[in-house]
């Protein structure tokens, strides 16, 4: 299926999946309207790298492409984990993708104006620890000027980095897109602001989706790095206090807010690294709701949601993104799934927007 | 009298750092303890001014759309995101200033694309950044350069005065809409200035009847400390406690 190439801002599709299981369909716009005051929204604000690097295995002079895929050190723009690829691009599915030439630890790539070594070859023949060679700041402007953004075969055409930052977007180092922040716009902000309805971010280096190898990409995702205002981890603080939701936009909010958590769900402020994944039976301590993009099973973010909804109630959301024609892309349709209720206190507690209650 | 260090820690992003206005601009907070990232065209220019300043130089041009996103990177990534941006580039448009009949399509293009499109483009790549710094607490603002033509209407300035108008209007309006937000918007005429810009668009003038542009940083500098005081006590998030 080729799919849009464009976030569908007025004309996005959204399922609400409430704590009880109940589901209904709106526009996404209505969005602006869900919360109640109070309630704090939680946001990533990575902006994405263009992460795609094209250039040669300088021993061989072979064909190959590097995706970088993590930070060593947050913030240190000299040295990555990265996947690597064989010739071609986007536009063959990464399953059907040749194999990267033979290399090894100690080899050198030309990534366009960029000077690489390979450091380390990691626990997986296509995944290494990637060195750029010269200063930070000439490195910066290379990975600027040549970097594409990662993508995948089902768009139509290239991304430019204005088709990858969100709205909101402000830190530069997430690998890919946190898409579900695509649904969110300077007038959805203004209401909930006037509706008082917080609204907080984190930093998140969303990393790949998909490698095309089945091995590695059941590692997926890699370790992620993250960065937590303590205003906002105030904010969280203050929301728990109060019994107010926590609804993160994004399943790398998800992924930092619950690795940056104690066993009380006490959110700590700072740097931290997101390992392992979300799935079913993780005890969520801090999201009461997650919004994000109609996600089927098989998929990689598909996993975590099991960490909200019971089996059953994830069929029959798949079945009504499928009945409701929902676009499963990253510039597609949106979800919003409460987390089931775990007792009839917290039922009363979290209800969100159940259909009982809104329609 | 102020301390050389008042804007310490702030982080300020300007184009067209390497000349006139921006370059005086460049200085002053560079001096001033802010932490400067500039813009301009030529990477000899971009590379002396770095080095003379101890700011960090950025080579791109505004006006053209495919520069802002590279450029946007280098500054959020050198900055940690701006608290204030400076939209300082111009063009003048034809060269020399002609009159509107006679003004290539090309000309009115190039003035639009670098004093609207791109002070808007760059505005909108950097504003999550803007934004983030309002929620911060740390205040934000942008100052988009004016002129006094883009208010008086004067024969053979059309392109640059058209354009200037546009920006003008655009900050107007942007400021209203953001302000809540704690994002402020100022569009400041610095005047005359003895700068090469306008030594190209009015080569006759004699130098030393225009204004130094340091003064005009010097005046630049202080609207925008008002604007951050003021929009830091304006600005409350919400949920916060007073």
């Amino acid at each position: 299926m080729i799919a849009a190439q464009r976030f569908d801002r007025r004309g996005g599709k959204l399922l609400i999946v409430g704590s009880d299981g109940s589901m209904r369909r709106a526009p996404r716009t209505e969005l602006a309207n869900l919360f109640t005051p109070g309630d704090l929204v939680v946001a990533n604000d990575a902006a994405t790298l263009p992460a795609s690097l094209k250039g040669t295995h300088v021993a061989s002079g072979a064909p190959m492409e590097i995706r970088l895929a993590g930070w060593i050190r947050l913030g240190d723009p000299t040295r990555f984990v990265a996947v690597a690829f064989g010739a071609g691009d986007w536009r063959t599915r990464t399953e059907d993708r040749p194999l990267p030439p033979p290399f090894a630890a100690r080899d050198r790539l030309a990534l366009g104006p960029l000077h690489a070594i390979i450091d380390d070859v990691l626990d997986h023949s296509r995944l290494v620890a990637l060195r750029f060679l010269g200063g930070r700041d000439a490195i910066v402007a290379g990975l600027a000027r040549h970097g594409r953004p990662i993508q995948y075969a089902h768009l139509p055409s290239p991304l430019a980095l204005w088709d990858v930052w969100t709205r909101i977007a402000a830190a530069p180092i997430a690998f890919e897109a946190p898409s579900a922040g695509y649904a969110l716009d300077r007038a959805m902000l203004a209401a909930w602001r006037e509706r008082g309805v917080g609204f907080a971010t984190l930093s998140h280096a969303a990393g790949l989706s998909s490698t095309g190898d089945s091995a590695l990409d059941r590692r997926l995702p890699l370790d992620e790095a993250y960065r937590i205002p303590a205003r906002t981890a105030a904010a969280i603080a203050r929301a728990k206090a109060e019994e107010r939701r926590v609804v993160a936009i994004g399943t790398s909010v998800v992924r930092a807010l619950e690795a940056a958590a104690d066993a009380s769900g006490v959110v700590g402020a700072g740097d931290g690294v997101a390992r392992g994944r979300i799935a079913r039976g993780t005890s969520l301590r801090v999201v009461d709701a997650l919004l994000t993009g109609a996600h089927q099973p098989g998929e990689s973010h598909f996993e975590l949601l099991r960490a909200f909804a019971d089996d059953s109630t994830l069929d029959r959301m798949s079945a009504a993104f499928i009945a409701g024609d929902f676009r499963g892309h990253e510039f597609g349709d949106s979800a919003l799934i409460a987390r089931a209720a775990r007792s009839s206190v917290d039922r009363n507690r979290y209800a969100l927007a159940s259909a009982a209650t809104v329609e | 009298m102020r301390s050389e260090n008042d804007f310490e820690g702030l982080r300020v992003a300007i184009t067209g750092g390497t000349s006139g206005l921006g370059l005086a601009l460049t200085r002053l907070f560079a001096r001033s303890g802010a932490r400067v990232a500039f813009v301009a065209r030529t990477a000899a220019a971009v590379e002396r001014t770095a080095q003379e300043i101890g700011a960090h130089g950025i080579v791109g041009d505004v006006g053209r759309k495919d520069d802002i996103y590279p450029i946007a990177l280098q500054i959020l990534t050198h900055l940690g995101g701006p608290d204030v941006l400076v939209n300082n580039a111009s063009s003048l448009g034809p060269v020399p200033l002609a009159l509107l009949s006679d003004t290539e399509c090309e000309d009115l293009e190039q003035a639009l694309a670098v004093n609207v499109l791109g002070a808007f483009r760059l505005t909108r790549a950097l504003f999550g950044a803007l934004a983030a710094s309002a929620r911060d607490g740390r205040g934000a603002v942008v100052v988009n350069i004016s002129s006094d033509a883009a208010v008086a209407a004067y024969p053979r300035w059309g392109a640059y005065g058209a354009s200037k108008a546009a920006l003008r209007h655009l900050t107007a309006i942007w400021d209203k809409e953001e302000k809540d937000d704690g994002v402020r918007f100022l569009s400041l005429d610095p005047g005359d200035m003895d700068t090469p810009l306008h030594a190209l668009a009015s080569p006759e003038t004699d130098p030393s009847t225009l204004k130094p542009p340091e003064d005009a940083a010097a005046e630049i500098a202080e609207a925008i400390r008002a604007s951050l005081r003021h929009g830091r006590e304006a600005f409350r998030p919400v949920g916060s406690r007073a």
